[in-house]
């Protein structure tokens, strides 16, 4: 397969992100696949708290609405594949959902795979009875009395279980948490048949999925050297080609805005990374630290020199836990001394709550607009008279929390001269959903793939 | 003419969140500002640059083949994104910051500017 090449793009950074973008890349992308990346570190909490309350949610509901978009590039010889972590905390149930939109599409035979296993909190007390410590993956702090607040825990998968799906003849894979970059490993591995322990081409391939996985980004999304020019309105979202031999040209489909350069890519090359020699996935640990990018067309940059070493002998693991409430609201100061008015109307707040009782455990105060944003730095600091000030709270006692929404209309009158802007409704209380990091040995877990046609699905 | 300049005249950057921690990545036009880079973004520069936020340590990290820095501030995001009330809870703004940071003046800036 050596002259073959492999064109994967990615229509989703996260969960909300530009709902044309699949289609734009399904239409016009000439893709082999089209991959979706939903899940950002809380993104599962929220949707285990959803198939807590009806057991057949729980998965990335605008999946639904992607397929039929996309069902037209699902017929034919040689039809688009998709590969989505958008299952969720429920890959079976988003199965079942989207084959009945494939069955209502006349694409019954379409083959749909469900791959999980990477819920552990149904084997929590299993695992902790077992030895399993759970510690906090930076400070090393145990899990300790948390575990009766833990909402969601989901170990990262690697690619095995998407290539195992592809092998089962799979167009559709839907997942739960897998890495990120397992959406582009685990095609490249199926199609390349390259071998688990060939570090080298996977380290590779996930450099590509890095580059990848946060859509437009790579293309002209947040580019430092942003100008008027590059039509944001119609950007493109990133293709990754990819070769038997690891190296990859990222692209974006032509007629589109944005732009694929060096420069682009290299500011997506450092997103998020800590040691560049050791970017851990399960499936190898990337090393991103030699790769060269040589422009290779009009908007096509050749990617070189990923690689990497032997895959981690231990998983990472993301537990979401209940830690207390926060709510957040904004009103407008205009006018001379609009910063000093604006700290007024906070500290004011601040005293009508200690008189109805609360100290708040954390009360954060920023005038934007008057250079805020950044606490302790005085970059964009500089005098204004029309100021946004933002009140964000977050103490573990509803009740204060409840009261703090309460305290921010009547500064309309009895606050400084100049305040308004407090015109929606009322601002509201929600729970803090916390994140701990951790990791457990590889071999306790498996990936779970079931593979089946829809109409199959919804028999 | 100032002896100082931008750091934003000679790379671009980005940042975000790695759990608590921020990371900011600054890449050079070319090799001869990377070679400059290397020898004036250190650590303790850029730790003093951030301090405002609070990082517990800095490290660097070194991107030869594209000509970029890496700088994990750790604990800078004030518990990370799921518990920071800031605005810029995520540390989306820092790569822009840094951009305003003063460096000395190269001897042989307009080999280090961006030819495009």
């Amino acid at each position: 397969m050596s002259t073959k090449s492999l064109r994967i793009g990615n229509g989703a950074g996260f969960w909300g992100d530009n709902l044309d973008a699949p289609r734009q890349l399904a239409e016009r992308g000439e893709l082999d696949y089209l991959t979706l990346e939903y899940l950002a570190e809380l993104t599962l909490s929220i949707l285990a708290h959803q198939r807590a309350k009806d057991p057949a949610r729980g998965f990335v509901t605008d999946l639904v609405d992607v397929v039929k978009d996309i069902s037209p590039k699902l017929f034919g010889n040689t039809p688009l594949k998709l590969i989505t972590n958008g299952g969720g905390m429920n890959p079976v149930g988003c199965a079942k959902a989207v084959s009945q939109v494939l069955v209502d599409q006349g694409l019954a035979q379409v083959r749909v795979a469900a791959v999980a296993g990477d819920d552990l909190l149904p084997r929590l007390d299993e695992l902790i009875a077992a030895g399993e410590s759970f510690s906090h993956f930076d400070n090393g702090q145990p899990l300790g009395d948390l575990r009766n607040r833990i909402v969601s825990a989901n170990v990262y998968l690697g690619a095995e279980g998407i290539t195992s799906a592809l092998a089962q003849d799979a167009q559709i894979v839907l997942t739960g948490r897998v890495a990120d970059a397992a959406l582009v490993v685990g095609p490249a591995v199926h199609e390349f048949g390259w071998s688990w322990d060939d570090w080298s081409r996977l380290g590779a391939a996930t450099v590509a999925g890095h580059l990848i996985e946060c859509g437009a980004q790579a293309t002209g999304g947040m580019y430092s050297d942003w100008d008027t020019k590059l039509d944001l309105g119609t950007i493109g979202y990133p293709i990754a080609e990819l070769r038997d031999n690891g190296t990859s040209i990222i692209s974006k489909p032509t007629d589109t805005g944005g732009e694929v350069s060096i420069g682009t890519v290299s500011e997506q090359l450092v997103y998020e990374i800590g040691d560049p020699q050791q970017y851990f996935t399960p499936d190898v640990v990337a090393d991103f630290s030699h790769v060269r990018l040589t422009q290779h067309a009009e908007n096509e940059v050749l990617v070189e020199a990923g690689t990497g070493t032997e895959a981690p002998k231990t998983l990472k693991v993301s537990i979401a836990y209940r830690d207390g409430f926060t709510t957040t609201g904004s009103i407008v100061v205009v006018g001379p001394r609009a910063q000093e008015k604006a700290h007024a109307a906070a500290a004011a707040v601040r005293v009508r709550m200690k008189t109805a009782g609360y100290e708040l455990d954390q009360f954060e105060v920023e005038c934007l607009g008057a250079g805020e944003t950044l606490p302790g730095m005085d970059l964009w600091r500089r005098s204004s008279q029309e100021i946004v000030l933002r009140i964000s709270a977050r103490d573990h006692r509803r009740e204060a929390i409840d009261r703090l929404t309460r305290e921010l209309a009547p500064l309309v009158t009895s606050g400084p001269p100049g305040v308004t802007g407090y015109t929606g409704a009322r601002i509201r209380s929600r729970p803090v959903l916390a994140y701990w990091p951790t990791k457990i040995p590889r071999e306790i877990v498996t990936a779970s793939v079931e593979v089946r046609s829809a109409e199959e699905w919804l028999t | 003419m100032s002896n100082m300049i931008r750091l934003g005249e000679i790379a671009h950057a980005r940042s975000g969140d790695k759990g608590g921690h921020a990371n900011v990545g600054v890449v050079a036009y070319n090799s001869a500002g990377y070679e400059y880079l290397c020898s004036v973004l250190t650590e303790q520069e850029v730790g003093k640059f951030f301090a405002g936020l609070g990082p517990t340590q800095v490290q660097r990290f070194e991107l030869p083949g594209i000509y970029a820095l890496n700088f994990l501030l750790h604990d800078a995001l004030e518990g990370g994104a799921s518990l920071s009330l800031r605005t810029d809870s995520q540390g989306k703004l820092l790569g822009l910051a840094i951009l305003e940071m003063e460096i000395p003046r190269p001897k042989d800036l307009k080999l280090m500017l961006n030819e495009n």
